[in-house]
Parts: structure tokens; C-alpha cells; sequence
């Protein structure tokens, strides 16, 4: 390759106890590439970018960066202020914002001065509107990251990088959390950068995007270094085999009688000084049988309308009926007991309560059950067989279910939770975002899932930003625009990427 | 210089962090000790004997520890849910009122039904105490620390305002305190001619129901999961704002139980100077014992025996019993520093590159 190094791994391991997280990864970088790692869930990508940045100490290996001189420069284990002042910027998936600033503050954040009194902060909008311009991502400086959506604060981490010159830039699973289109003039703009000579290391899962993208990937799995490849000559086939080890197919449609109505919402209205908490007049009619997907760029009611559908928000106005039944005031409870499972879109804020066990968060939604607890005390031999149950039957792998959940990798504790609202056969189930930042295997295994419910009856409400998991798994596909639903009439992606931009197809 | 973060703390090294960290606070006791002149190894001695030296003085450590058991598990089980109770010292207060309110001849009867009912009475007035602050948070997001806090000082004067006025003894001579427990109110003592009473029995009794209530219940599942991530818990359907209220009564009640057990149980009437800072002592407490019910008894026992042990050391050597006070917090610190080292560890780097 005639690019010239900028960076090189060698030999990087890292242990966990007694799981090899890394095993030995060798990886190079050359300048102005684009190098995509690929792996899935677990499969150590992370840990690796972990100690490219000085987050963990490696216990074997090093990093070596190629300063703008041509001298190298090998990187103290174990410190993200030496990575930084190499220029290393890096995006983590779950982001390292404070929510109480504002935009512009956050990307200032650690690179101003304590000592200085002046704020210059003229000169780095400006720098800052500059990248924006440059880049197409646009967020609002002026807000608290609080009130941005979770695109918009990933546009803001990247800015971040950006703003402090980084030479070679880490996305951990950039993709995750945007719409295709938003994606794609991701793509764009880091093509720009990437043309000025930046280097990029991205992780994802998607396939695609990974050969769009990419000049070259590197495989792992199981910690290992699997496979590397120039993107050109790689074909699709060949790199999922790599990764997950064997083939693996979507699930197959099959067609389902659609019954009565499990779920309907009528004209509800939810007013919220931010809009994209508010719904406006929302009407939705979920039968039994149906997949009903609400496609939508993030930040135009979804959350609202999964609050709304959990019992955690009060409409102002319309009514909630489940199964036919009139909600009049819906709490979560009265939402579980009405057998409305749910799926949260943060499932590590709001699905499980991470110092608890396994075991613990199997059972929280049904304390008040006969098998959980008698006369308040709880059934501990009980719950853990049953929890041994559920872990084998949903395949939730981590420590042991007296571990605490925290402890267990995204995908396994997505399993958690879909095996705690499956197993109570509910009648509507609302999954938001239920793959986002999952892998093939474990993606794989929640459209499985939610294909089985759908199956046995139970109406599906998919609230996703990911179009093709849309198009795919959805019977139905509505899309969610500031507030409002509109019935997507069509199956054809630049239809229903209009109506997300709120344009009539 | 690099803080990172260990991996699993195994619960031997979670268990040892506190007696260390009393370890070393004692030790540290000898500097000022040492400052103030006095010889460190007899003092040490005289704060040993001060404790350990005769039954007496072990029954006064214990009597010490009653009071701090309540606050402490009051404490404890806030802290659990992450409901800041600061006001413990308020609720004592009022708990020891409701119990001079009822016990000091509003009613009279056997001592099976009075004790059970200065109790309740006391418990309930605890209870009502952290309840107002609950309730400011839970409806309108007050912050209780505050909140309980401030209401320390207001619910001191309110006391001092009975005590001047409808609680007055007629016969205390002009003295601000109130009239005294009845006799069958009273908490009996465990030992004749010892000041223990029935409280302590009381407090290791509700020690052992919050133990189980707290591992064991549902109840206390629910309080476990509020406190550790109050949104995934609303979002399972348990009820955050009737936890945390449930939570504010106990606590309370169990903060009002030590005003019961001190004026029921040893001082027969209440003054204005009923408690040394129990309530805020107990906040160490909890911190001791990680949160621990059965800790607390153990935490309790430990700030007591330094607090009696200190105040013999004091009479012996001339040193100030501030002492107590002193090593008290420096082992609350020490256990701060020792969880802090437990859970991450500093490495020292040289210059960048030079550690390999």
C-alpha cells in the first residue's frame, strides 16, 4: 500500500479474569483509510479500541502511532491523555456527554484552560460551524444535550473528535443510532475528512455499510483476529461467514391471520415543551398477528409514543385501549398486567437494574406472582430454577444468573429482557429499538423472537430507526414525523424516506 | 499518575475493608494523643479498660449502641433506596415526645400495654417526621437532604417549645423538661443496677427484620431496586414514589424509636439535650456497615466502644473526649479511602513511554 503508516497494534491481549478478551491482535493503519472492524457482540472490537486508547492496559502488546514527522511514538499503556495528545479522538457507543451543558460546551469540554479566564469561545464556533458546514452534521450548539436526541448527541461527539484535530478517529457502532439517510451523509462526510487524510477505525455489524464504506476489514471473533481483507475484493457472504463462523438467513415470513385488535390508541395527544416528547393526535391500530413497524428519524415522537404505550406517560388527550379493554389511567403495572410487554430503547437505563442479579431482573416485573414471592417473601429456590430456565431456553450468556446484570454484554442483557417479557406471553409487545448496537447473532435472534410472538398471536409495535430491520421484520410500516403518524401505503424506501423527512410520497 | 478500575471485589476483601479501616483509625488516634501530651500506650489501655474493663462498663458501651443501632439501620434503610434521610436527629426528637406524650400519664395500664404503645407512639411520630420531607420530594422533587436536614433544628426548637410550655414538668422547678415516664411505660432494665435496658432487645430484633425484610421481601427487592436505578424500576412497574414513602416511614419510625429507647429506657424525661448527635452519629454508622443491617449492629458497637472508651481515657488522662469524635470520623474516612482503594487502584507512570 502506498499510504503511508500511521498506526499499528501489535500483539495486543487483554484477560478478564479468565476470558481472553483480546488474543494477540495485530492491526496496522495507514493514512486516509478507512479500516472497519467487524465481529459480533462480545467478540472483543471494544476492548480492542479500549486499549488503543488507554482505557485498559493491555497485558501483553503495544501501540505504536506514527507522529506527523515520520518518527514512531509508542503509546503508554493505560492513558487516555497519551492518545489524545496523539490525536486519537475516539466516539464511544454509549456516549461521554455531560447532559446538564450545552452542545458547544461539551465539545469545548477539557480543552479549555482552568487557569485561563477568557473563554474563546468566538473563535471555536466559529471552527465549530465550520466542521459542521463541512461535514453536514448539524446539531444545535446551544442546547443541553438533555434535550438532543440520540442522534444529535452522537453528531456531537463526533464534532468533538473533529474540533480536536484527530488524526485518526474511532466510531464504536456510529451507525447504530442513525437513519439510513443520516448514515450515509455520515459516510459522505467522512469520506471528505478521510480524503484530507484522516484515518478512521470503525466498528459496526452491518454489512453493508461496512463494504460501502470501508477500504479495508479486519474480522474477529472470540477475541481473535479472524480474517483481514481489502473491501474491494471481499464479497458479503464470504465476511458474515467470518464473523459469525457459519451462515446465518433472516427469518422466513410466513403469512399469519391477523385477529382482533390487541392494542389501540385514539387521537392521543401529548403536549411537551420539548417536541420530541409531544405526540400530536396520534391514532394506531395493532391486531393480534401483525408487525406493525414505526419507521421514523429519531427525535420525532418515538418516545413519546413507547412511554405512552409502556404506562409511563399519561396522554393529555385520546384514549389507550389493550385487547379492547379502556386503559383510563395507565401505569407500568396496569401495562403489564393488561399483558403489554415491553422493550425499552435503553435497555441498560431503563431495561435492567445493573447491580441486581440475573436472576433479580428476571423477576422484577412480576413480583406480585405466586411463584416470585409468598406473603411478600420471596421464593429464591423458585426464582433461581426458574431463572436457570430462561437463561438456557433465551440463550442469555454471562457469569451465572447470581451475577450481576451489569456484568453481561449488550446483546446478552437484551436477551435478559426478552426473555423476561416473552415469558409472560404477552398480547402487545413494544419493542423500541430492540437490535440497536446488537449483532448479527444476537439481532438475528430478536426478530426470531418477535416473528415466534407474532406467531402465537401477539401484536408487535416495532419502533425502529433501522429501515431495512423496518422492512424486513414489519407487516405494516407507519412513520413517525414531529409528532405525528402517517400509514406508509408502500413498501419502497424512497417512499418512506420522504415521509420520514415529512414530505408527502 | 492513572486511577483505573479493578475488576470483581471479593466479599472477604469488602468485609475487611471496615475493620481495617477501624484498625488504622485507632492508630491514627495516637497522634493527637501524643500531641496532647498524654502517654499513648497507657491511654489506649485506659479506653480498652473503659470499655472491656467490667460489666458496667461493657452494659454502658451497649447502652451507647442503642440509640445508634436505631439511627443507624434508619439510616441504612434510606440510604438503600437512595432517600438521603439527614434528619434521623429531628425524628429521635420527636419520637422521644410522642413517647413522653403518651407514657408520662395522658393514659395509664399495665406495662404490656404501655410499653407497646409509648413505642408505637413514638415510632409514629418518627414516622410523620421524615414523611413531610418524603413527600415534598416524591411530589414536588424537594431535595430531602435539605429538606430533612433543615427540619433538624426546626423540630429542636418545636421540642424546646413544649418542653416550656404544654410538656412542662410542674415540679422540675423551672427546669425545661417534661414530666416523666410513668413507670409501666417505662422500658425495663436487662440487668439490676445496670442502666441497660429493654431497647437494645428492641433494636437487634428490628436489626434481624430489616436484615430479612431487605433480603428476603419483596419489599425490600422493590427498595433495593429503586435505590439502584430508580427508571428501570418505575419502568418494571414497581410504584418508585410509594417505596420511597414506605421507606421515609421506617426509616423514620426506626430514628423515633431511639428517642423512645433513650427517654423510655435511661433518661425517664425528656430535655433538649436527650441526644448527643445520635441521629447524625448514625449516618456514620450506616456508612460503617456498607448499608448493611446486621453491620449496623456491629458498626454501632464499634462507634459506641470508642465513644465510651474516650470518655474514660478522658477522665483518666486529662485529654479532651473530643477524642471520640476524632477517631469516629477518621474511621469513616478511612473506610471511604479503603472502599475507594478496593474498587480502583492508582498506578504511578513515569514519563510517557518510559513504563513498559
Amino acid at each position: 500500500m502506498n499510504k503511508p503508516l500511521i498506526l499499528t497494534l501489535a500483539g495486543l491481549t487483554k484477560r478478564f479474569g479468565e476470558v481472553i478478551a483480546n488474543d494477540a491482535i495485530d492491526l496496522t493503519l495507514h493514512q486516509g483509510e478507512v479500516l472497519a472492524l467487524l465481529g459480533e457482540n462480545g467478540a472483543g472490537k471494544t476492548t480492542l479500541m479500549n486499549m488503543l486508547f488507554g482505557h485498559y492496559t493491555p497485558d501483553a502488546g503495544y501501540v505504536e502511532i506514527i507522529c506527523e514527522d515520520g518518527t514512531p511514538l509508542r503509546l503508554p499503556p493505560g492513558q487516555p491523555q497519551a492518545a489524545i495528545d496523539a490525536r486519537i479522538g475516539m466516539v464511544h457507543q454509549h456516549f461521554t456527554l455531560a447532559e446538564n451543558l450545552t452542545a458547544l460546551d461539551n465539545i469545548l469540554l477539557g480543552s479549555e484552560s482552568l487557569l485561563s479566564l477568557r473563554r474563546h469561545r468566538r473563535a471555536a464556533r466559529a471552527k465549530i460551524e465550520g466542521l459542521m458546514q463541512d461535514s453536514g452534521l448539524i446539531a444545535p450548539l446551544d442546547e443541553k444535550i438533555g434535550a438532543l436526541s440520540v442522534g444529535e448527541r452522537q453528531r456531537v461527539e463526533i464534532l468533538k473528535a473533529l474540533f480536536h484535530d484527530a488524526r485518526v478517529l474511532v466510531l464504536d457502532e456510529p451507525t447504530a443510532v442513525l437513519t439510513p439517510q443520516e448514515a450515509d451523509s455520515l459516510f459522505v462526510s467522512l469520506r471528505k475528512m478521510v480524503d484530507k487524510g484522516l484515518s478512521v477505525i470503525f466498528i459496526s455489524h452491518k454489512l453493508h455499510e461496512v463494504l460501502a464504506f470501508s477500504d479495508r476489514i479486519a474480522v474477529l471473533r472470540h477475541g481473535k483476529k479472524v480474517g483481514e481483507l481489502i473491501t474491494a475484493d471481499a464479497d458479503k457472504n464470504q465476511i458474515a461467514t467470518l464473523m459469525v463462523g457459519e451462515e446465518t438467513a433472516l427469518p422466513e415470513r410466513e403469512a399469519c391471520d391477523v385477529g382482533d385488535p390487541v392494542l389501540e390508541l385514539k387521537s392521543v395527544t401529548v403536549r411537551r415543551e420539548n417536541t420530541r416528547n409531544s405526540l400530536n393526535d396520534v391514532s394506531l391500530c395493532v391486531r393480534a398477528g401483525e408487525i406493525v413497524g414505526v419507521a421514523g428519524v429519531s427525535g420525532n415522537g418515538q418516545s413519546a409514543l413507547a412511554q405512552v404505550i409502556s404506562g409511563l406517560e399519561r396522554p393529555d388527550q385520546g384514549g389507550i385501549a389493550v385487547a379492547g379493554k379502556v386503559m383510563p389511567a395507565p401505569t407500568p403495572k396496569g401495562m403489564i398486567k393488561a399483558h403489554v410487554g415491553r422493550i425499552p430503547e435503553d435497555r441498560h437505563h431503563d431495561g435492567v437494574v445493573g447491580s441486581m442479579t440475573v436472576a433479580e431482573n428476571l423477576i422484577i416485573e412480576r413480583l406480585d406472582a405466586p411463584d416470585v414471592q409468598t406473603r411478600g417473601f420471596l421464593r429464591k429456590k423458585r426464582i433461581a430454577e426458574h431463572a436457570k430456565e430462561l437463561v438456557q431456553a433465551y440463550d442469555v450468556r454471562g457469569p451465572g444468573i447470581e451475577a450481576r446484570a451489569a456484568l453481561l454484554s449488550g446483546g446478552n442483557i437484551q436477551k435478559l429482557i426478552l426473555a423476561r417479557v416473552l415469558e409472560q406471553e404477552p398480547l402487545v409487545i413494544l419493542a423500541n429499538q430492540p437490535t440497536r448496537g446488537l449483532d448479527f447473532g444476537a439481532a438475528g435472534e430478536v426478530a426470531r423472537r418477535l416473528m415466534e410472538a407474532r406467531k402465537r398471536g401477539a401484536g408487535v409495535v416495532l419502533i425502529s430507526e433501522d429501515l431495512d430491520e423496518v422492512l424486513s421484520l414489519a407487516d405494516r410500516i407507519v412513520v413517525m414525523h414531529d409528532g405525528q403518524l402517517i400509514e406508509a401505503d408502500t413498501r419502497d424506501r424512497a417512499a418512506i424516506g420522504l415521509l420520514m423527512a415529512g414530505q408527502a410520497a | 499518575m492513572v486511577i483505573e478500575p479493578r475488576g470483581n471485589i471479593s466479599r472477604g476483601v469488602q468485609m475487611a475493608i471496615p475493620v481495617i479501616a477501624a484498625l488504622v483509625a485507632l492508630g491514627l488516634a495516637a497522634l493527637p494523643l501524643a500531641f496532647a501530651g498524654a502517654p499513648v500506650l497507657e491511654a489506649y489501655k485506659q479506653m480498652f479498660i473503659g470499655v472491656f474493663g467490667s460489666v458496667f462498663s461493657f452494659t454502658e458501651m451497649l447502652t451507647r449502641a442503642t440509640p445508634l443501632i436505631f439511627t443507624g439501620l434508619a439510616a441504612a434503610l434510606a440510604f438503600k433506596a437512595r432517600l438521603w434521610n439527614i434528619g434521623a436527629e429531628g425524628q429521635l426528637y420527636l419520637g422521644a415526645m410522642g413517647a413522653v406524650a403518651v407514657g408520662s400519664g395522658l393514659i395509664d395500664g399495665p406495662a404490656v400495654l404501655m410499653i407497646p404503645l409509648v413505642m408505637i407512639a413514638g415510632a409514629a411520630a418518627g414516622a410523620a417526621g421524615m414523611l413531610g420531607p418524603a413527600i415534598l420530594k416524591t411530589r414536588f422533587g424537594a431535595d430531602e437532604v435539605v429538606t430533612s436536614l433543615l427540619l433538624n433544628f426546626i423540630i429542636l426548637i418545636f421540642v424546646q417549645m413544649m418542653l416550656e410550655g404544654p410538656l412542662k414538668d410542674p415540679m422540675s422547678m423551672g427546669w425545661p423538661q417534661s414530666e416523666p415516664i410513668l413507670d409501666n411505660a417505662a422500658l425495663p432494665q436487662l440487668i439490676p443496677r445496670m442502666r441497660i435496658h429493654m431497647g437494645l432487645i428492641v433494636a437487634l430484633v428490628a436489626a434481624v427484620i430489616a436484615q430479612i425484610a431487605l433480603t428476603k421481601t419483596t419489599w425490600g427487592f422493590k427498595i433495593r431496586a429503586v435505590g439502584e436505578n430508580a427508571a428501570a424500576a418505575r419502568h418494571a412497574g414497581i410504584n418508585v414514589n410509594r417505596t420511597l414513602l414506605g421507606v421515609a416511614c421506617i426509616s423514620g419510625a426506626l430514628a423515633g424509636l431511639a428517642g423512645v429507647s433513650e427517654v423510655a429506657g435511661l433518661k425517664g424525661y425528656l430535655t433538649t439535650d436527650l441526644s448527643p448527635g445520635y441521629g447524625y452519629s448514625g449516618i456514620v454508622v450506616a456508612m460503617l456497615a456498607g448499608l448493611s443491617p446486621m453491620g449496623v449492629v456491629i458498626a454501632a458497637l464499634y462507634v459506641a466502644s470508642v465513644f465510651v472508651g474516650a470518655d474514660s481515657m478522658s477522665r483518666a488522662m486529662g485529654v479532651s473526649s473530643y477524642l471520640a469524635d476524632l477517631v469516629v470520623s477518621m474511621s469513616l474516612l478511612s473506610v471511604l479511602i479503603g472502599s475507594f482503594f478496593a474498587r480502583y487502584r492508582i498506578r504511578f507512570a513515569g514519563k510517557a513511554g518510559a513504563s513498559q
